[in-house]
């Protein structure tokens, strides 16, 4: 188990001073000028070697993504943070958000310096309007301390930052749709070419990191590259805010070691399975997204990107979304293609028409309405919408039921044997 | 020149190309709705997957750009089965009710499914209904139909130039409309209709009047202004059915005006069929073609030119006029004119009234001034090449004459000829940009040359475009934009009057005095023929419009649509009209009616055949042997010195729908007038706006 | 949700931003380069929605699109695209229930129950009084606090039917109610005490 020193997030759960004094108390904003300093290569070399992956849900590597970013183009550069928050099972970042924003606005102003973006907008989920608000302030602290604005924190570098609300789109947080949105479209996504980094926010060269990857940037440099990439696996590396819903006795964010156990993760910090371990029945490692692991793999499972990913899964944004034997598993697949559905862009086809179609089989499934060889058809139709979209809700939208299918199967046949029974009694009368 | 592999074929194509187009370039077809090569790429519909080597899944090939090395396949199970799933995707909430669709037999969705539907549906759900919107005259929704391809949106937004279409709500719920009711108030917005895919948006006007498979097909040359768009006309049973889009890249690309479209139901009504003599009563009596023209030899023997006047209309074909100008050299007649609006061109610099930039041409200019012309109205193909290149960037557009809204930015200099005496002077912002241009345009219309001191404003436009470097080598940017199909044939040919002669305004005046006894009217309708007086007027049309309420003998011939004719567009480009359906009743080819009765006037001209009247076109002026082309002219003298009146410019045309005998006899674009034209007069009335 | 034709409510024929709020959308505006105001539309609309009683009319979308030089069917789009924007008028306290599995999980059904008992209406409907509005949405992003509502700006967390009822009573009243954790526990941390973050004190 982490411990506390080793934790990036000392106020996650606001119960410490979250103004700018106490954020300096906690060490922000210390050295930020020096850090800054050893200048850009260092920055994202640093980044890179920590071995931290974006906490967005790609796990793609961020000092990577940094290098991506061209140099000296003569346009204006943009880091734009990804804080719509809003895949099922996850709220970290609006605990960074509204209890250590000074993490995030100190992580914008090193990682835009290295990119030589001199300007980020945060794009923050419309509903988390108190943790925008929360941001606004500290942001303001940040201009009145003379740490944004020009020549920011001493670092002889000019960065402003400019808080921006959504308006209600879980698509939003798909990187082009967010940035379409900040230009004040709709948030559809973007065919890719050109990547941001080439031309994303007004056509410049843009990256969009979430929350919790740019917030972490500062302590990572602070204490070396070498100390976060000691935490966890290796390619696994570092300390990760972990989300915990549903059946546990205490649901709770918390933030622990890469490559922990699911076990270890839900016993020490969420009170256990509701009714017991041995009463789970499985759970969504990573967010609504990702698909399920049933109780047979869970024993020993590693909470990582590539232990998950061998299991069939993904660590996503590592919300974990626990069910305990009482759950109605078909309902509870069913209800995040409700929510696929509902927050399908429309632009592209098989999302927009096969999300709708897979929805309507799995709500006939939950009642066991169906034909077992539908079963078959749903899966054909979730792998006909998989790697066919404009963005990755397609495939969002089909890993959920696909898991399903995989691993309770007999479940679903099983309904569906009863609702056939029951109807050819009805019949029958 | 990125080099890449398709299907196993290298080929090298520029840099920027779509690997849909690269494909295309090899003859590979790629399945596409949402792609259109005129339209911004959109990517939607997933139609175009292909496989590209080392890519974890297909890619949209309308938006992947070729890269060096590129190894794509479009044949694999992969792409198969992607196509396969986007069309039964496409197919699950569309009605399938193609037997009752008039996209039915030309529908990208039908075709399509074919090659890669199933012939079952798996879709056991409820489909999805969508309410239908209301588009205006021109165009039926049916948008259950809808695949949400979002071409129209494209087009409204990119072509027209007119941003009232998007998508509302999201999702499934996703809608293409205009979210309030709210009319399409385009002069391009028939082309919607071609652009859709499938039948989300069909033709009013033409809604289950025929099967595509029942037509037969005629390509041909509009006639309702002078673009000279190149159009395709379906005819079933003698009767044009509806007008289509021809692709022609160097006049109309593949778009066509509403009034191109959908006038032609105006071919069925009102039409002359027989030939009509007044009789004593004053009243029009049927009669047959000889007794016609004995009516006409008769009151024309033994009276002298000079008290004869002919007036050649804004439809009438090449070939025609030269028989009426013939006829009339004949009979001694000086007082000949095919300028019924009064335009002060001359016919000796051809330069001097052409569209010389040519419309293509237009892609290259990079500063154009408008002088009292609203291209928009008076050329919406042309307008829409104009704002083609606004929205390239770096195209200045300066606008003198009435206010307008040209569907693109302009700045507005005023409103008559001391703005453009202003710019001669260099005086203003324009001015400088005017002369730092390259390939500078300058555009006359009607509105500035058929008043007085029209002469005097060409010339002023001569002498802007020569200080402006307008005319230089390999570029000239001198242009007149006619409204008239007929105009340009008519000067090629000469048709204004001889020395001693009378232009129209100098006929009608004689006519109206007396002087003037006889009036030929080769299909001239926009005449004031109040002022026709005792005169004999002799009507040669196809339709009971202005000029035959006035005639003493009826001479029925044959619209555009129903004769073998010749066209000179704007741009001096010779076209050829085709006959597509035969001409009503007694109706005759209008060449064939004068040659008839020159033989009845003992005048006979010698041609017996079209080919006979079409060399002589080419002797008269050589510039009708460049069949479907532009033929360089010379740059020259033309206008006339002087000063110019203060007057503003006006607009030649005021309602686009209704500007000639055909359009005027057309249901839809009454409909069309009232809908646009009369509720915008109402808006400015009473200055709401919505 | 879908495609309700926008006449089929009673629109006011004008709206104005208030000096005030012009203030605020020129400060908004500035916010981003020239050129880009359209940027500012998601914020404007938003404050558009403010000042009317928590809806956005047909007339606001247009003044909006007016200040921002937008074709005003860009600016339905964006307002039909997003569900934070009212297209109709809503209750004055806009009930906004999660129903996705992490609520789900830990009884937004019953949550559910408890709001249409109390206040005698379904989602997608209106009190007669004008008070109250009761919506289902989807994940508001407060999972480790499930189930949650959200009432006009506030989340209300770890509730359970009768804290919801009290919720909703307190509001009936006038009065406002606790936001967050309805259950006493700070934020996201777990409900058993702190098993993390321990050694540090309170400061």
């Amino acid at each position: 188990m982490l411990s506390d020193k080793d934790r990036i997030f000392t106020n996650l759960y606001g119960f410490k001073d979250r103004t700018l004094e106490g954020a300096r108390a906690r060490g922000d904003w210390n050295g930020t000028a020096d850090l800054i300093a050893k200048g850009a290569e260092w920055i994202i070399n640093e980044v890179k070697e920590s071995g931290l992956r974006g906490r967005g849900g790609a796990g793609f590597s961020t000092g990577l993504k940094w290098s991506f970013m061209p140099k000296n183009t003569g346009r204006p550069h943009y880091l734009v943070i990804n804080a719509d928050e809003s895949e099922p099972g996850t709220c970290k970042d609006r605990e960074i958000l509204r209890n250590e924003p000074h993490k995030l606005i100190e992580g914008c102003l090193i990682g835009g310096f290295a990119m030589q973006a001199n300007a980020s907008y945060i794009y923050v989920r419309g509903e988390f309007y108190h943790e925008a608000m929360a941001l606004e302030k500290a942001v303001e602290e940040a201009y009145a301390a003379g740490l944004l604005g020009k020549n920011a924190a001493g670092s002889g570098w000019d960065f402003d930052i400019y808080v921006h609300r959504g308006a209600g789109a879980y698509i939003c947080g798909e990187e082009t749709a967010l940035l379409e949105s900040l230009e004040g479209r709709k948030g559809q996504p973007r065919n890719k070419p050109p990547f941001p980094a080439q031309a994303g926010l007004y056509s410049c060269p843009t990256t969009v990191n979430n929350v919790e990857s740019v917030a972490v940037v500062p302590t990572i440099l602070r204490r070396g590259a070498p100390w976060f990439a000691g935490f966890g696996r290796p390619k696994n590396s570092g300390t990760k805010i972990f989300s915990i819903s549903g059946h546990v006795n205490n649901p709770c964010n918390v933030e622990e070691s890469m490559s922990i156990t699911l076990r270890e993760l839900i016993e020490k910090h969420a009170g256990g399975v509701r009714g017991g371990w041995d009463n789970l029945l499985g759970v969504i490692p990573g967010g609504s997204s990702t698909p399920v692991i049933p109780a047979d793999q869970c024993n020993d499972l590693i909470m990582d990107f590539d232990a998950l990913r061998e299991k069939g899964s993904g660590l996503g944004t590592a919300a974990v979304i626990v069910m305990d034997k009482s759950t109605d598993i078909i309902e509870a697949i069913e209800r995040l293609s409700h929510f696929y559905k509902h927050e399908s862009c429309g632009q592209c086809t098989p999302c927009r028409e096969g999300t709708g179609w897979m929805w309507r089989v799995m709500r006939r499934m939950v009642k066991g309405n169906a034909r077992v060889e539908e079963i078959d058809m749903l899966f054909e139709v979730t792998k006909q919408v998989e790697g066919h979209t404009i963005c990755a809700l397609g495939d969002a939208a089909a890993w959920p039921i696909q898991g399903l299918i995989r691993h309770f199967r007999p479940e679903i046949e099983a309904r569906i044997a009863k609702y056939t029974r029951n109807a050819g009694a009805i019949a029958a009368e | 020149m990125p080099k890449l592999t398709i299907d196993g074929i290298e080929i090298e194509v520029e840099a920027g190309t779509s690997v849909l187009q690269a494909c295309e370039a090899l003859g590979i077809e790629v399945p596409r709705f949402c792609y259109h090569e005129r339209l911004s790429v959109a990517g939607n519909c997933r139609m175009c997957l292909v496989d590209m080597e080392r890519a974890p899944k297909p890619v949209a090939s309308c938006c992947m750009p070729v890269g060096e090395g590129m190894v794509i396949r479009t044949d694999t199970e992969r792409v198969r089965k992607a196509r396969n799933g986007v069309m039964e995707f496409l197919l699950i909430n569309h009605p399938l009710d193609c037997p009752i669709c008039d996209q039915g037999g030309e529908c990208d969705l039908q075709d399509q499914a074919v090659a890669y539907g199933k012939n079952t549906s798996r879709y056991d759900e409820n489909k999805r209904a969508v309410k239908n919107k209301e588009f205006g005259p021109l165009i039926k929704t049916v948008m259950t139909r809808c695949i949400h391809c979002t071409r129209c949106i494209r087009f409204a937004e990119e072509i027209a130039g007119v941003p009232v279409l998007g998508a509302t709500y999201r999702g499934e719920n996703m809608e293409v409309g205009t979210y309030v009711e709210k009319t399409l108030d385009s002069e391009l917005s028939g082309n919607l209709v071609d652009i859709c895919p499938v039948g989300a948006l069909t033709s009013k006007p033409y809604a289950f009047h025929a099967r595509p498979w029942e037509l037969r097909k005629f390509e041909s040359i509009d006639a309702m202004d002078a673009v000279g768009s190149n159009i395709r006309v379906d005819v079933r049973g003698g009767q044009v059915m509806r007008v289509l889009p021809r692709l022609n890249e160097a006049v109309n690309e593949e778009w066509i005006s509403d009034k191109t479209r959908h006038a032609v139901d105006g071919l069925m009504k009102r039409r002359l069929d027989k030939p009509y003599v007044r009789g004593a009563d004053g009243k029009l009596k049927a009669a047959s073609w000889d007794e016609a023209f004995a009516a006409i030899a008769k009151r024309v023997a033994g009276l002298d030119g000079s008290k004869i006047g002919a007036i050649a209309g804004n439809q009438a074909d090449a070939e025609s006029m030269l028989l009426l100008k013939e006829l009339m050299q004949s009979l001694g007649v000086a007082s000949i004119d095919c300028r019924q609006d009064g335009a002060k061109l001359d016919a000796t610099t051809r330069a001097g009234y052409l569209f010389n930039t040519t419309i293509a041409g237009i892609e290259q200019a990079d500063a154009v001034l408008l002088i009292g012309t609203n291209p928009r109205k008076e050329a919406a193909i042309i307008n829409a090449r104009l704002r083609k290149r606004w929205t390239m960037g770096g195209f200045p557009v300066g606008v003198i004459g009435p206010q307008i809204d040209l569907t693109y930015d302009h700045s507005y200099l005023g409103a008559g000829p001391q703005s453009l005496e202003a710019l001669l002077k260099g005086e203003g912002e324009f001015a400088a940009k005017l002369k730092a241009a390259q390939r500078p345009m300058i555009i006359v219309g009607m509105g500035a040359l058929t008043r007085a001191d029209g002469a005097q404003v060409l010339a002023a436009a001569r002498q802007l475009a020569e200080q402006v470097g307008a005319v230089a080598e390999g570029w000239n940017g001198f242009n007149v934009l006619h409204t008239a199909a007929a105009r340009v044939g008519g000067l090629d040919l000469g048709l204004v009057p001889a020395a001693g002669g009378r232009d129209v305004a100098g006929i009608l005046d004689g006519a109206d005095k007396g002087e003037v006894e006889v009036v030929y009217l080769l299909g001239a309708d926009e005449i004031d023929a109040s002022r026709l007086g005792k005169a004999f007027v002799i009507y040669q049309g196809h339709h009971g419009d202005v000029g035959a309420h006035h005639a003493d003998v009826i001479l029925p011939g044959a619209a555009y649509t129903e004769k073998e004719g010749t066209y000179v567009n704007t741009e001096g480009r010779v076209q050829r009209g085709r006959k597509a359906a035969f001409a009503p009743g007694d109706a005759r080819e209008d060449w064939a009616i004068l040659r008839a009765l020159s033989a009845h006037l003992a005048k006979t001209l010698p041609y017996d055949d079209l080919a006979s009247v079409r060399r002589r076109l080419v002797e008269v002026n050589p510039a009708f042997a460049h069949v479907d082309d532009v033929a360089p002219s010379a740059w020259g003298a033309f206008g006339a010195a002087g000063a110019m009146d203060a007057a503003p410019f006006v607009t030649a045309i005021d309602n686009f729908y209704q500007t000639c005998a055909i359009s005027r006899a057309s249901a839809t674009m009454a409909e069309c007038t009232e809908a646009f034209v009369k509720g915008r007069q109402e808006e400015g009335k009473t200055g709401t706006h919505g | 949700m879908s495609g309700a034709a926008p006449s089929a409510v009673s629109q006011p024929a004008n709206f104005e931003f208030t000096p005030d709020n012009m203030e605020k959308a020129k400060k908004i505006i500035a916010k981003y380069p020239a050129g880009k105001q359209a940027s500012a539309l998601l914020p404007l609309l938003d404050l558009a929605q403010r000042q009317n009683d928590n809806w956005l009319p047909r007339a606001a979308m247009d003044h909006v699109a007016q200040i921002l030089e937008m074709p005003p069917i860009r600016v339905y789009e964006v307002a039909t695209f997003y569900t934070m924007y009212n297209k109709e008028p809503v209750g004055k306290h806009l009930v906004q229930l999660c129903r996705t599995t992490p609520c789900w999980l830990r009884g937004s059904d019953g949550i559910q129950k408890a709001c249409e008992n109390k206040l005698g209406i379904h989602a997608g409907e209106t009190t007669a009084d004008g008070l109250f509005t009761l919506m289902e949405v989807e994940c508001l992003g407060a999972c480790a606090n499930a189930p949650m509502v959200q009432i006009n700006d506030d989340f209300y967390e770890d509730l359970t039917p009768e804290s919801m009822e009290a919720i909703l009573d307190a509001l009936a009243r006038g009065e406002k109610p606790k936001t967050g954790s309805q259950t006493g526990r700070q934020t996201s941390s777990p409900a058993g005490g702190r098993t993390s973050l321990t050694d540090a004190g309170e400061a």
